[in-house]
């Protein structure tokens, strides 16, 4: 399999109006498969954008390799933008023209645009073709901007943050259209500050803390890397903290109502407690078993850069 | 590529006309000003003794050296901005469309205005006012339209650069041209001779050489206009500057951020 980004040791530092120099990258390798979607994740500030603009070619790099579709964007062609599709962080398409109107005039921007009416068949739009921009909601208004960046038939496509700021149905609906993209067999980057939307849309994801990657794999490869404790909680008066073996007593957390302990181990755990109370004829309806969520995991990953 | 240019002209033309806040100040204000000049000075008389030429016959001129500077520097310094910060002139560089093909678009959109504006005001001055235009003077017209069209397209991209915003933009670029406006001749025909500190100040700056050599042009006592030299240089002093600085200051990403 080629490869369609290739980056190594990326780092980008600026000059704040103080004076200060900041280091937003502080050494990016990174590698996107043709074909593949990959999730950049990582909090505000971690340096998501930077890295994505740098790839786009909107912004220069202080040092290190970076290979997109074969050229380094920073020196590209015109005819390297012909591959690409861009769908900003930011920004509104022209209020005057229709939908139609604006995904037909990127069209004419491009040697060997897809039909406009297809692209905008894919985004949902075909209803609201005829409409001013200005009268589209902010769901509709993502749609346009995702068909603008696919009227060129890109090969890769760059998503920064395509869903912040939408209610929950709409995320739901930007998913699904996002999802759309792999039919089309581009390449996607996507950056997003949303682990589970991270884990339903990419093949892999790779978490950006403070300018340096601090994990990468599958939502469930980053769960077993950070190794986040379950937690077990039952109440002490339907078994006593003594069902257990020794060597968890000294991590119980005691308060009147309840006893519970954060562990790797569920099982070993679980076994002593219902055994015990087997034994003993008593019932556990207090048990509860937390396994940690996709925002701990995030939580975790991210504690780095969100300590600065 | 001359494809791809066009069809951003074509575009920009589109918005334009769809523009209420647009057509209003590039169309209707300068013919408003042309009406209400015209009906209120318009029929005196002004010159020496024996070469008397009504007013009007120098508003036309004016009111069209104001008309080419809306439809050039206003309407791209407030179009542009506007763009930029939506976003649209970053995006539009994520495209195959090379940023000199979004500017000579976005520059041919404003001169296709300019020549209906001048249709437009020439047709009016001479069925409403009978402002005969002066024939012989065809060529220093065009030219004079031609070079302040470019001149005022370039300053009005440069000036971009120092609006920070699309709520700054009426009031910086109105706040440059009104004052000039003023010194410029183009309300008033001046006979006065050009001595005065007010009439200076308008000689350096491009509207008033412009005016003056639309007026020149109309002018039925001016047997054959002898090139207009000086008037030209000063303009494309101007324009020089504009491109220079356009080149150099012209910014395509949003300069706030909307969070």
């Amino acid at each position: 399999m080629s490869l369609a980004i290739e980056v190594t040791g990326l780092t980008k530092s600026y000059k704040t109006k103080s004076g200060d120099t900041v280091d937003a990258i502080k050494g990016i390798d990174l590698h996107v498969n043709e074909g593949e979607i990959l999730a950049f994740l990582g909090s505000n500030g971690a340096g998501k954008t930077t890295t994505i603009e740098i790839l786009e070619g909107f912004r220069d790099r202080t040092s290190g390799n970076v290979q997109v579709l074969g050229e380094d964007p920073e020196h590209a062609s015109r005819t390297w933008r012909e591959d690409i599709g861009i769908v900003l962080q930011e920004s509104a398409p022209d209020r005057s023209l229709t939908a139609h109107e604006s995904v037909s005039m990127y069209a004419s921007f491009y040697d060997a645009p897809r039909p406009v009416d297809e692209v905008l068949e894919i985004v949902g739009l075909t209803d609201s073709a005829g409409q001013r921009t200005k009268a589209l909601s902010g769901g509709q208004k993502r749609r346009l901007d995702l068909a603008i960046a696919l009227v060129g038939d890109p090969k890769l496509v760059f998503l920064d943050e395509p869903t912040t700021g939408f209610d929950p149905s709409a995320r739901r609906e930007a998913w699904e259209m996002i999802e759309q993209l792999r039919s089309v067999g581009a390449t996607v980057l996507l950056t997003t500050h949303y682990m589970d939307e991270a884990e339903h849309l990419a093949d892999r994801i790779v978490v950006i803390s403070d300018g340096l990657i601090s994990a990468e794999g599958t939502a469930a490869d980053l769960a077993e890397q950070v190794k986040l404790l379950t937690r077990i909680a039952w109440n002490p008066a339907e078994v006593p903290a003594e069902a257990l073996p020794d060597l968890f007593r000294s991590e119980l957390h005691t308060t009147t109502e309840e006893l519970a302990i954060e562990t790797t181990e569920v099982t070993a755990v679980v076994h002593a407690l219902t055994g015990w109370a087997t034994a003993n004829g008593s019932r556990i309806d207090s048990l509860s078993v937390m396994r940690p969520n996709l925002e701990d995991t995030f939580l975790r990953l991210t504690a780095a850069g969100d300590a600065r | 590529m001359i494809t791809k240019t066009l069809s951003s002209a074509k575009y920009a033309l589109l918005s334009f006309r769809r523009n209420p806040a647009a057509t209003f100040f590039t169309i209707i204000f300068p013919v408003l000003f042309l009406v209400i000049f015209g009906l209120v000075f318009g029929s005196e008389e002004t010159g020496p003794a024996d070469q008397l030429v009504k007013v009007s016959t120098f508003i036309v001129p004016g009111i069209l050296a104001l008309s080419i500077v809306s439809a050039t520097f206003v309407n791209l310094a407030m179009n542009q901005v506007i763009r930029r910060e939506a976003g649209q002139l970053k995006r539009l560089r994520g495209t195959p469309l090379s940023p000199l093909g979004h500017i000579i678009g976005q520059i041919l959109a404003s001169l296709v205005i300019v020549v209906f504006m001048t249709v437009l005001v020439t047709v009016i001055g001479r069925l409403f006012f009978g402002v005969e235009f002066n024939l012989s003077s065809i060529g220093v017209f065009a030219l004079s339209i031609g070079l302040g069209s470019v001149t005022f397209s370039a300053l009005g991209l440069a000036i971009t650069a120092i609006i920070p915003n699309d709520d700054a933009a009426p009031a910086v670029t109105n706040a440059t041209v009104f004052p000039l406006y003023f010194i410029s001749d183009v309300f008033f025909f001046s006979d006065d001779d050009s001595s005065g500190f007010i009439d200076t100040l308008g000689d350096i700056f491009p509207v008033k050489p412009l005016t003056e050599s639309l007026q020149d042009s109309y002018n039925p006592f001016i047997e054959s206009v002898s090139l207009p030299w000086g008037k030209w240089a000063v303009i494309a002093a101007w324009g020089v500057f504009g491109i220079v600085a356009a080149a150099k200051f012209f910014k395509w990403t949003p300069q706030t951020e909307r969070r």
